[in-house]
């Protein structure tokens, strides 16, 4: 019997790193994110989890001792949020370019100042060109199935690239819901010992982390893009692994809902996707044609299956929580440069919604495929709104 | 007498600049560890001289990363070995001066303060030599560097040397100690004493650098041994908070037999008022004979 219960997003991820049992776990904790390493220090304390629990002085140091962990041929983990994931940015990028697959969980927080605990994505945004895999969770139980296909993309032997797996702070974090508890059997079938061709080991021994002059590194880049473009390729596969052995649907690097006849398609990742189709559901029922896209895999961006997704619609509406500064949302320049390449090119809008903890109710959904339609038929309309500004109303 | 092992660890081929004392002191450092080991290095000489890809300078599995996580990612790599059972291999982290005391003084003090079975080595020339020489929190006072360079208001670095060993001793690190290439044996015996014992263990290693200190490259011994024989490097080793160890020195040298065969001091004999500094940087060598009970 695979076991259901009801529990907080944190503990949901920290019941997959006990599953995946990596041997060593680095971690300081930070809000949201704290519940996740609390939970998995209760689990080492319990005999429950046999790892070695790393109570590290910061989060520069939780990242560089999963560098060295990792590099020394361990299943490791570690997670963070905010101003955390920015104080071991720099170390993200050695751990994608020493090709080390660590797995982290990301309670995504906004970034200061002002300083806000509360939930938007910035800060993964922030560090999106780092090297790692990004996957982004849309409930609890998502959190939990992909942290533990997280390890298996990362330590495939054609990847080796760190994994981050991103779930809304205190949205999903601090949120119960019922979750499915795979059996431990079950993941160590899913998910074999972590056992890399290259590791730390006297018995042969190698250098890593040498300096990379203008002859070779250039190269050693090219593979590592390579490696970004396999773990494109064999996702889906994983995925369909996941859902055979599990019998959770698991789509492929998107999800696509109500689309197939939709003239508005919302597109969006992480917790608000929840909230999106129960305002599609609500559309659908007043006989409009909308539809929502979730993006599961940022990094790769699914380039391909939004092109296909997205060729019959006339409009997409496109949510960022999170604003890059002199351009727009990153999902949304993201997006224009994936539907450049394709045959016909859908009106875009861009909103931005959410930040820093703000409410993202129902309405607002309907709101933007309301102004979305409008849009469509107005050559001249702002690319660029936020949703639900004071001075809006 | 002790035989050296003779397993080289850090073998010849690397691009150290010729009188290197860091090359030295790294070759002298791994004799001393005979056990199975791996080496983390921080971004700096040692790296760069070391590890032009694809070639190395290493015969044990060694990493580098970052200029400030050396000691960081040791502890992840001992607690990884610990996770896997490995009770055997033994890990070195290492860092040149500016690693060690300034940019890697949080990572360093994690890994002090949680124990980790790790020997950590600082080779100290008293600069970031390897970025063109600037101020580093080791640069000693009134050394001229391209960060610190005297001028008309100024003598000099304003600031005296860091004591990291008082740092980590002050952390519990059950081993620690002073050491200088001017005295081989004494280094590798040191390194070897830190990696036998459990828990964490520093030893910061005195490597004088012809580049960086203005100095003739078959100079690098004697220079080392002068700053030892001035007492301006002090070499002593504690045990579990106790010295139990002091080279001590006969007939102790003034601080200007040093200072005068260094280009990075050469303003302190030419200014007016050089002679003050001279006289501050002779009361720290008296203070150290003092405090170590230097003189014979």
């Amino acid at each position: 019997m695979v076991e259901r219960r009801v529990m907080e997003g944190s503990h949901a991820v920290a019941h997959a790193v006990r599953l995946c049992a990596p041997d060593v776990v680095s971690a300081y904790p930070i809000t949201p994110q704290t519940h996740i390493v609390e939970k998995i220090s209760q689990f080492v304390a319990d005999g429950d989890l046999k790892s070695e629990y790393m109570r590290v002085e910061s989060e520069f140091s939780a990242m560089s001792a999963s560098v060295g962990s990792s590099a020394a041929g361990a299943r490791t983990f570690t997670a963070t949020a905010s101003q955390g994931l920015m104080l071991m940015s720099e170390v993200l990028y050695n751990a994608s370019g020493l090709r080390l697959p660590i797995v982290m969980s990301v309670a995504n927080r906004a970034m200061g100042a002002p300083i806000n605990i509360w939930n938007d994505h910035s800060d993964s945004m922030g560090v999106r060109d780092a090297g790692w895999i990004q996957l982004y969770a849309e409930d609890n139980q998502e959190a939990l199935d992909m942290t533990i296909q997280a390890y298996k993309i990362a330590e495939n032997q054609d990847v080796m690239l760190p994994a981050m797996v991103c779930m809304d702070g205190f949205i999903l974090t601090h949120t119960y819901e019922p979750v499915s508890i795979p059996k431990k059997e079950e993941v160590q079938e899913f998910l074999p010992e972590f056992d890399p061709e290259v590791k730390l080991d006297p018995q042969n021994p190698v250098t890593l982390g040498t300096v990379g002059f203008p002859s070779d590194y250039m190269e050693i880049r090219h593979e590592q893009y390579q490696a970004m473009e396999n773990a494109r390729d064999i996702m889906p596969d994983i995925f369909k692994e996941f859902e055979e052995k599990f019998g959770r649907k698991q789509h492929s690097l998107i999800e696509e809902y109500k689309t197939e006849d939709a003239e508005i398609i919302i597109v969006s990742l992480g917790s608000i996707m929840g909230t999106i189709k129960e305002a599609v559901d609500e559309l659908r029922e007043d006989g409009k044609q909308v539809g929502a896209i979730k993006i599961k895999a940022f990094r790769p961006f699914p380039d391909q299956e939004l092109r296909d997704a997205l060729q019959n619609t006339k409009a997409v509406a496109v949510l960022d929580k999170n604003i890059t500064l002199g351009k727009k949302g990153a999902l949304y320049t993201e997006m224009k440069d994936t539907l450049y390449q394709a045959e016909t090119q859908p009106q875009m809008t861009n909103y931005i919604i959410g930040l820093g903890g703000r409410d993202i109710p129902r309405q607002s959904i309907k709101n933007i495929v309301k102004q979305t339609k409008e849009n469509l038929n107005s050559p001249q309309t702002r690319e660029v709104r936020f949703v639900d500004l004071k001075e809006e109303k | 007498m002790t035989k050296l092992r003779e397993q080289e660890d850090f073998v010849s081929g690397h691009r150290a600049c010729a009188g290197c004392g860091l090359a030295l002191g790294a070759r002298l450092a791994m004799k001393g560890v005979e056990q199975d080991s791996i080496a983390t290095c921080a971004t700096g000489c040692l790296e760069v001289i070391s590890t032009p890809y694809p070639e190395s300078s290493w015969e044990i599995p060694w990493i580098h990363s970052l200029f400030e996580n050396s000691a960081s990612v040791a502890a992840g790599i001992e607690a990884a070995l610990k996770a896997k059972g490995d009770n055997k291999t033994k890990v070195i982290a290492q860092g040149g001066d500016g690693a060690t005391v300034d940019i890697g003084m949080r990572g360093l003090s994690g890994m002090f303060e949680r124990g980790h079975d790790v020997t950590y080595i600082c080779y100290d020339n008293e600069a970031y030599m390897n970025t063109g020489i600037q101020r580093s929190g080791a640069t000693p006072l009134a050394a001229s560097t391209t960060t610190s360079p005297p001028g008309k208001q100024s003598y000099g670095n304003e600031n005296t040397k860091k004591d990291a060993l008082a740092i980590a001793a002050a952390h519990g690190v059950g081993y620690v100690a002073s050491a200088s290439i001017a005295y081989p044996k004494d280094v590798v015996e040191k390194v070897k004493k830190a990696s036998e014992l459990d828990g964490p263990s520093y030893v910061q290693i005195h490597v004088p650098c012809p580049t960086g200190w203005g100095f003739k490259e078959r100079d690098t011994i004697e220079i080392a041994r002068l700053a030892v024989e001035t007492a301006l490097w002090p070499v002593y080793q504690m045990e579990d908070g106790q010295i139990t160890n002091i080279r001590k020195i006969k007939d102790r040298k003034p601080v200007e037999r040093y200072l005068e065969k260094q280009k990075r001091f050469k303003h302190l004999f030419k200014k007016d008022n050089g002679e003050k500094r001279i006289k501050e940087i002779q009361a720290i060598a008296d203070r150290n004979a003092e405090t170590f009970e230097l003189d014979k």
